[in-house]
């Protein structure tokens, strides 16, 4: 029999830009549709761009353009809501500490127990620099934080906090144990069950109502608490499919080899589950990110809720449309990170191209 | 000295009657293979001698601990069986490298320098110390089941099980696994193999025992297995696989 050698595969011509716009019937008429909607949006510009007023006071944003010389007067209630002015440099540094504590998180390489007690550290960090009160710093009730920093502050440590709650659920929920599976599955029932205003409502305001009178907890923190146990169950009904997903044997394999179970959790389990639900991961991580917004309605000032107070000046024309547009570009320049991360994650995975 | 000693065993799966009044006893250095139609509980006899699966009734004893409920006595047992399974069971976020050393840093407290050079040194011994650095998903599946043999040896076993450890190769590759047990038979480690490479029974094995319905229907050496089979079943099975 003849040998005969491997050849290239032949070149794919690319398709014309024309064929692929209007190549159908189908395609012309969506191209046409999509052409269409884009010039009818066209005035559009007239108001965010061209009529705009960029700089200047409230007189000059009567005219009717877009008023972003607003967003500029009032960037620091937005972004800091009622903290002290001349203490903004503390919720400043709190930003840039998470924002420093995220990008040294980022590679997977640094995940151990020496970064989350880093992470630990670096909170409680921040909590003292936005409460005061030692160290000479001015003390600033909780009810007068506000802005940015609570929003991340919240984003945070409600998804820090309920990931290793959602592992334990997790993991409870396939326990053996019947207690256990049976609380696991109660509280996962019954915190998806509830909607996360209710919970936010009983948080706020039943809970002081319930619990003895000389219990004050913060209400910030009872916020923190009920976001956290409303991510922990999300998170551990998302780690549940990734721990489904792995089969018996790498249990069977830990323990055959004599290794603990929390051992085996940690090194072998977990590690695998995560890598398989990143893309659910990130869902849920972004929609607590958004759900961060929801603390307004029981009265705490997030980033929403400071926006809000501040196109409430009477002084300016109204300009709610401005302070909600500003604040959702805020919003999707986190939650588009954080999207582009878990892609970037899911990338590296793949490399080592399992079977 | 007795390996394993296994008296009148009894395991239920539900209301399935899995393992029937097994007994079994096993010498240090003595090589057992276990043969069988699917379902005669040949896999589920190993996998209770280091409590992968619970026993209900009877008793198993492994180098003189026995297995109960006790998890000292678990633990003393799974420190002298190692265990290599059908489907590799390889860690596939490790590399082989960590794959081998892991186990022995979490389980022995082992060193790292220490795990690793100990992993090198049986993955030179499985002859795939070139693969080190590979995640097990690069690997062929010889190859990842001799990774498996490699991390076993590394927590120093007395007594191997390997449950069908050709049955999921890719005929090409069986032989150098079978190569490696072959040789791990000739330093006198304790092993017992569920298998169908009757080939390999017959050059390894001191005993080989047929299994069928939960029992254990003949017992007998290799030479005597193959060419006079005493029980009918076991004549049928002989019949079945060697075309």
């Amino acid at each position: 029999m003849e040998h005969i050698a491997a050849r290239p595969a032949p070149a794919k011509p690319p398709a014309p830009i024309l064929r692929i716009l209007f190549g159908d019937a189908v395609s012309a008429l969506i191209t046409v549709g999509v052409i269409g909607l884009i010039v009818m949006m066209l005035p559009v510009l007239d108001w965010a761009v061209f009529d705009a007023v960029w700089q200047g006071d409230a007189e000059a944003c009567r005219a009717g353009g877009a008023c972003w010389a607003y967003i500029h007067d009032k960037a620091r209630l937005i972004l800091f809501g009622i903290y002290p002015p001349d203490q903004q440099w503390r919720p400043v540094v709190v930003i840039v500490l998470i924002l420093a504590m995220v990008v040294a998180s980022l590679s997977p390489r640094f995940w151990n127990a020496g970064l989350a007690l880093l992470w630990g550290g670096a909170i409680a960090v921040m909590l003292v620099l936005m409460k005061g009160g030692v160290f000479g710093m001015v003390d600033v009730p909780t009810a007068k934080w506000g802005g940015l920093p609570v929003t991340l502050l919240l984003a945070v440590l409600s998804l820090g906090m309920g990931f290793p709650l959602a592992v334990l659920l997790a993991l409870g929920r396939q326990s053996n144990l019947p207690v256990v599976k049976g609380i696991s599955v109660c509280v996962i029932e019954l915190v998806r069950g509830l909607p996360l205003i209710g919970l936010l409502f009983v948080a706020a305001i039943l809970l002081p109502l319930l619990l003895p009178s000389d219990w004050t907890i913060d209400k910030l923190g009872r916020t923190v608490a009920a976001l956290t146990i409303f991510a922990a169950a999300y998170l551990a009904e998302v780690l549940r499919g990734g721990l489904q997903g792995l089969g018996k044997g790498q249990a069977e394999a830990a323990q055959g080899l004599g290794i603990s179970y929390w051992k085996m959790v940690w090194h072998i389990i977990l590690p695998q589950a995560i890598q398989k639900v990143i893309p659910p991961l990130t869902n849920t991580a972004i929609v607590m990110v958004k759900n961060t917004s929801l603390v307004m309605i029981v009265g705490v000032f997030d980033m929403l809720g400071a926006g809000r107070a501040a196109a409430g000046d009477p002084a300016w024309p109204a300009p709610f449309t401005e302070t909600y547009l500003f604040v959702a570009a805020v919003y999707f320049a986190i939650c588009f990170g954080i999207s582009v991360y878990a892609r970037w994650l899911e990338r590296g995975v793949k490399r080592k191209s399992y079977a | 000295m007795t390996a394993i000693a296994v008296t009148d065993l009894n395991k239920w799966y539900g209301t399935y009657h899995a393992l029937r009044d097994v007994n079994l006893t096993v010498a240090e250095g003595e090589r057992i293979v276990i043969c069988g139609p699917s379902g005669s509980g040949k896999s589920t006899l190993i996998r209770c001698l280091n409590r992968l699966e619970e026993h209900q009734s009877g008793t198993i004893s492994v180098s003189g601990v026995e297995l109960n409920d006790d998890v000292k006595n678990l633990d003393a047992v799974r420190r002298e069986v190692g265990m290599v399974f059908q489907h590799f069971n390889l860690f596939p976020h490790l590399t082989v490298l960590e794959n081998c050393a892991l186990p022995q840093i979490l389980a022995r407290k082992t060193s790292r320098a220490e795990a690793e050079e100990r992993a090198r040194h049986f993955l030179q011994r499985v002859r795939i110390p070139e693969q080190a650095a590979k995640f097990p998903g690069q690997l062929s599946g010889g190859q990842q089941q001799r990774v498996a043999i490699a991390r076993a040896l590394c927590m120093k076993p007395k007594i191997m099980l390997f449950d069908e450890p050709t049955s999921a190769l890719d005929p090409e590759m069986i032989g150098e696994v079978l190569d490696t047990m072959i040789h791990l038979a000739e330093e006198g480690m304790t092993m017992i193999v569920v298998t169908h490479e009757m080939g390999f029974a017959r050059r390894v094995a001191d005993r080989v025992i047929f299994m069928a319905e939960g029992q254990v229907i003949e017992e007998a050496p290799p030479e005597q297995f193959f060419t006079a089979p005493a029980n009918p079943r076991t004549q049928e099975f002989l019949r079945q696989i060697v075309h």
